[in-house]
């Protein structure tokens, strides 16, 4: 049944141009990060005397290193803490029959329809009043916090798939509640797992408002700020701005494109039919 | 925010109706067995956090929007309803809302629209559909600041990138002050969130029409029925879940918009971009007038959360029906 026809073929040259067409603004990120900061001919003109100073220069210009370090810091705190956090939780709230467990379930979910925006500011005069602003500590605090309700989500629903019999199975051997978690029940969360990991990653790594409110001014400053903020002393010289943009973007970019097939089912395992 | 607070289940959860019929009580034999008395302990380290970071915050959101406070601790007065009042009187804050709306709805529609083809495009035999695909989806992961950076250098006044596109397609006399024109900035700005996020729904729909079988369009096809009719009675059917995780995701995703706005023009040219995020973001912590903030806040979260009760219901509705 392997076609391919004629309609294919012209369906997939269509395709291409449309993709093309797409990635403009991404060959227009690249071309102008290789320019010399005198050369101003059309973004769109491929770049005649192709330079990496600019690379070097936004480098060390932009403390993009440090923040780096910060992000990744961030990131990896966070995401551990809502899968450890956040799978121990959903096992007591799935596996859970006092009478409280339903409501507390419940509780856990309105946080999904609560938007950020509404507890940010008492949020901040809180943070403000314990001494923590301009350190990364409220950050991971906000982000377990925030993204717990979907991580919950995420685990419950997978975890009351799961039959209890292999629970059953493991307590006869012996295993106390906890054993029986780290031993049996994390394992077959595996796949729900690499979905947290994913989509809370890449949250936490992209998100630009916390940090600029958290930590503007302050030395450890994460990706996006680090950028918003070299952008903002250098607006003009677009080729330095260009190359701090894309030094900005190579981890996330180099590990979607190692993990792509993963990722994309991460994003996508919302739905199967 | 660059992705929303609520996102698609794994799976549509039919567990909270099924539990109780699923032999609750032998969970609830093995429970007193092993002693799940102690579950409770499982549960607390995550309400710590969820508790401090969400719920008190809240609250405290709703108590101050109804007072005056501007940040000082203890230096504020009952106000009643004065910040919703001038809120809804004020020209920047209803161009707000009114801006927040069109965001919603604007990148929601196109977002899907074009994923929704380039996902019926790329599900089929074409042979760089794999590449197609991450090409598509790369925006997703990209960081919304570097986008929305780029994006404000394409479309720069005279010779900006885009406007160079405009005229060498024979529109030569075209140069719209794309970000300057306080008519046509918010149609921007959602132009770069709809490049940004349609590989996401792409993506959604490709894993909805894994669903639908190959055979069955062609056997639809056979039968005489064009693209339109097979998309209509054999695919829409078939991908409604995802049709409606999908607009949901949007719609969130463009009533929370920040960072796009924030950086291309700080709500400008003279407030006519805000959003309700950035309002509260200027009012709050630019201005100092945190209970107005607040307030601004508080309208965004009624209307968030009336929408995330409609897809919590759309989602066990979809979930059900099959």
């Amino acid at each position: 049944m392997n076609r391919y026809t004629w309609r294919t073929g012209t369906l997939e040259g269509v395709m291409i141009v449309i993709a093309l067409i797409f990635m403009i603004p991404v060959y227009v990120l690249i071309n102008l990060s290789v320019r010399q900061q005198s050369d101003l001919s059309s973004p769109l003109a491929p770049t005649a005397n192709p330079t990496f100073e600019n690379f070097g220069l936004a480098w060390t210009q932009s403390g993009l290193g440090q923040a780096m370090v910060n992000s990744a810091l961030i990131t990896v705190v966070s995401v551990t803490l809502l899968v450890v956090l956040g799978s121990l939780c959903a096992y007591g709230l799935a596996r859970a029959t006092a009478r409280w467990s339903a409501p507390a379930f419940y509780l856990f979910m309105i946080g999904l329809l609560v938007p950020f925006q509404l507890g940010l500011v008492p949020l901040y005069r809180n943070f403000a009043g314990l001494g923590l602003l301009g350190t990364v500590v409220p950050l991971i605090i906000i982000y377990v916090g925030l993204r717990l309700p979907f991580t919950l989500f995420l685990y419950t629903t997978f975890l009351r798939q799961i039959p209890a019999e292999y629970e059953e199975a493991a307590s006869i051997d012996g295993a106390g509640t906890f054993a029986r978690f780290r031993r049996v029940v994390f394992p077959l969360l595996r796949p729900i797992t690499g979905t947290v990991i994913i989509l809370n990653g890449l949250f936490v790594w992209n998100d630009f408002l916390t940090p600029l409110l958290y930590l503007s001014g302050s030395v450890n400053r994460t990706v996006p700020l680090a950028v918003y903020s070299f952008v903002n002393e250098n607006t003009t010289v677009w080729p330095l701005v260009f190359a701090a943009l894309l030094i900005s973007v190579i981890p996330v970019l180099l590990a979607f494109f190692v993990f792509q097939k993963t990722l994309i089912q991460g994003f996508a395992s919302g739905v199967k039919g | 925010m660059t992705s929303p607070t609520i996102a698609p289940a794994t799976e549509p959860p039919p567990a909270t109706a099924k539990r109780p019929a699923s032999g609750s009580s032998t969970l609830r034999r093995n429970a007193a067995r092993t002693g799940s008395r102690y579950l409770w302990l499982f549960i607390l380290p995550a309400a710590v956090f969820y508790v401090f970071v969400v719920l008190i915050p809240s609250f405290q959101g709703v108590f101050f929007s109804f007072t005056d406070w501007n940040g000082l601790a203890n230096d504020w007065t009952f106000v009643g309803l004065d910040n919703f009042v001038r809120l809804f009187e004020d020209p920047v804050s209803v161009k707000a809302i009114g801006n927040t709306f069109l965001y919603a709805i604007l990148s929601t529609v196109f977002e899907n629209i074009f994923g929704l083809l380039i996902a019926l495009a790329l599900h089929s035999r074409i042979k760089s559909r794999n590449v197609l695909r991450v090409l598509f989806f790369m925006p997703v992961v990209l960081l919304s600041v570097v986008i929305a950076y780029l994006w404000q250098y394409l479309f720069q006044v005279n010779n900006g990138a885009i406007t160079q596109l405009l005229h060498a397609i024979g529109l030569s006399d075209a140069n719209p002050n794309w970000l300057g024109d306080p008519n046509l900035v918010v149609f921007s700005i959602s132009a770069i969130v709809i490049w940004q996020f349609t590989g996401y729904t792409m993506v959604i729909y490709l894993a909805g029409l894994q669903g639908v079988p190959q055979e069955q369009l062609e056997a639809a096809s056979i039968d005489g029925a064009g693209p339109i009719a097979r998309f209509w009675y054999v695919v829409r059917p078939l991908l409604a879940p995802a049709i409606t995780v999908n607009i949901m995701l949007s719609l969130i995703r463009g009533f929370m918009i920040f960072d796009q706005i924030w950086v291309t023009t700080g709500g400008g040219p003279a407030d006519t971009s805000h959003s309700l995020s950035t309002l509260v973001y200027r009012t709050a912590f630019q201005f100092g007038e945190l209970g107005r903030g607040a307030a601004i806040a508080l309208v965004l979260a009624v209307i968030v959360a009336v929408l995330g009760f409609f897809q919590y219901r759309g989602l066990l509705r979809s979930g059900g029906a099959r």
